[in-house]
């Protein structure tokens, strides 16, 4: 196992978002962590890449106890997290947006490599390396985010909702671009989903959140196959 | 050719408010504080720069004396202050204005301890070239050698300033962090040192406006200084009319009311030199609150 989470608790005030969540990702596998608005997916993903401090439990990558480490340090150790709503920085080109993900590396030449390298992956933000990153639609925004991420060479990648905001065709492609990053790049992701459906279809592993507890954790098809779960976040 | 006098007189004291208001965009950009003690650390400044004048006699060996004095003391400042205060501050109706606030006193304590230190008298520092106008066809401008000299260096500064900032990794650090402090951190950029970092910048431009400032005027300055005062003022109006944000904005607000003033001065009243600066930023907010190239607030998720 690659990320072991155990009894993570996270607090927001006297809220408690995160309540002893234990979860464990194999290495080069896929999780889903699908769940309701307000499940606390978000915030565990935050607690994981250590922009949210957990108040009890216990975050171990590849051996080593991370709970509570800063996200600065976390992107040295491997882990890129991709927040909530495109994060990109929209006064910066895409380019610089794309740079600024190796920047702690101080390598100019493993820089241009990376640069190179996530343009073969998302050809358009090729054609747009040289605009500000405000001029892009919402699917370049977010491969522009994650192509941010894999700029930093991750081992674990952490997704908050890539599908938010997005045109139905343009999701799919997202997806669909996420599960071949992870094989041919043998990352550990964990994508949080209010897309449960296109999430699950994707991934290795589902887990399910609800009111910051997780109350299922399967393989993703036989979660898809669970009537308990269709009927409560597939819809049907 | 009065024309022409007025024009370049407005430049060079608009380049001075220029650099005053990069270091409070480049303060205000990283930590979101508007820093009044800006003038109190220019101050500070140019008596380092003083102090190497006086030992070493070249004014070639005080700037850059002044521009690293500046830049570590106000480094020390966001370091011990001002981060102490954003934690023990950091909720309630007081924490959006505490660290602004602390400024304004820290401004009283500067002046206070170059009192101490150095007494309240008159300095002076010697320009290193001749404020004596050049002659043009008989006629003597009041463009000098001096001011055009606080030309050249000014937009050298800028120059190297806009490298830094378009061109290097460090720039792109402090941009990132600027404006989205939390995708940099993410990114793997240690934003808390970036924020010193742009504090010490600041500084350094302080530095350098506070001793051009006091050289293109008579050369004297005490704790007490009119000319500090009016740095401030202006440099923070400057940095307004620019948008706050911008260092582009900042330079292009700090020529802008330069120049305005050294008109109005000329060809309406020189009554009017410290009400000036307070009319153009009042008619600016009326007509562009965004400031001069400020794009208008949007969203911001």
């Amino acid at each position: 196992m690659s990320l072991n989470v155990s009894n993570l608790t996270v607090h927001h005030g006297a809220i408690c978002a995160v309540n002893q969540v234990s979860l464990a990702v194999p290495t080069g596998k896929l999780a889903a962590i699908i769940g309701a608005n307000g499940a606390g997916k978000t915030t565990l993903l935050r607690a994981l890449s250590g922009l949210n401090k957990p108040s009890n439990g216990v975050v171990n990558w590849m051996g080593q106890t991370i709970t509570g480490t800063k996200p600065e340090k976390l992107v040295r150790l491997g882990i890129s997290h991709v927040s909530e709503g495109k994060s990109v920085i929209p006064e910066l080109t895409v380019k610089e947006n794309l740079e600024l993900g190796a920047i702690w590396r101080k390598n100019g030449k493993e820089m241009k490599e990376s640069v190179d390298q996530v343009v073969s992956i998302f050809p358009r933000l090729g054609e747009r390396i040289s605009q500000r990153s405000d001029t892009l639609s919402g699917g370049e925004r977010q491969m522009l985010a994650i192509g941010r991420a894999i700029m930093s060479k991750p081992k674990l990648l952490l997704l908050d909702e890539p599908s938010l905001g997005l045109a139905p065709l343009v999701v799919e492609q997202i997806f669909q671009t996420i599960r071949e990053l992870t094989t041919q790049m043998r990352l550990t992701v964990l994508l949080v989903e209010q897309n449960a459906m296109g999430a699950l279809k994707i991934a290795d592993l589902g887990i399910v959140l609800n009111l910051g507890k997780v109350v299922a954790v399967n393989h993703a098809q036989a979660l898809i196959e669970d009537p308990a779960v269709r009927a409560a976040y597939l819809g049907y | 050719m009065q024309l022409l006098n007025t024009l370049l007189i407005g430049v060079t004291a608009g380049s001075i408010y220029a650099l005053m208001a990069i270091a409070f965009v480049l303060v205000w950009r990283s930590t979101r504080v508007i820093n009044f003690a800006q003038a109190g650390m220019a101050l500070l400044s140019t008596y380092f720069g003083y102090e190497a004048v006086s030992r070493i006699g070249s004014f070639w060996v005080a700037l850059p004396v002044a521009m690293i004095g500046g830049a570590l003391f106000a480094a020390l400042v966001e370091l011990i202050l001002m981060r102490l205060l954003v934690k023990h501050a950091s909720s309630g109706p007081i924490a959006g204005v505490a660290p602004i606030i602390a400024t304004l006193g820290l401004l009283g304590v500067i002046r206070s301890v170059i009192s101490m230190i150095w007494g309240g008298q008159d300095l002076r520092i010697v320009a290193p070239i001749s404020n004596d106008g050049f002659t043009i066809n008989g006629s003597t401008l009041v463009f000098s050698p001096l001011k055009l000299l606080v030309l050249v260096v000014v937009a050298v500064l800028l120059l190297l300033l806009t490298i830094l900032f378009q061109k290097t990794n460090l720039g792109l650090a402090l941009r990132a962090s600027a404006h989205a402090p939390e995708i940099a951190r993410l990114s793997g950029v240690k934003v808390d040192s970036v924020r010193t970092l742009g504090w010490a910048l600041a500084g350094a431009a302080g530095a350098v406006a506070g001793l051009f400032q006091t050289v293109n005027g008579n050369g004297n300055f005490s704790p007490d200084s009119i000319e500090f005062s009016l740095l401030l003022v202006s440099g923070f109006i400057a940095a307004v009319i620019g948008g706050l944000d911008s260092l582009l904005g900042a330079v292009i607000g700090g020529l802008f009311l330069g120049i305005t003033i050294s008109f109005v001065l000329m060809y309406v009243s020189s009554g009017l030199f410290f009400i000036a600066p307070f009319i153009i930023l009042l008619l600016v907010l009326f007509i562009r609150p965004q400031g001069i190239i400020g794009v208008k607030a949007g969203r911001r998720a």
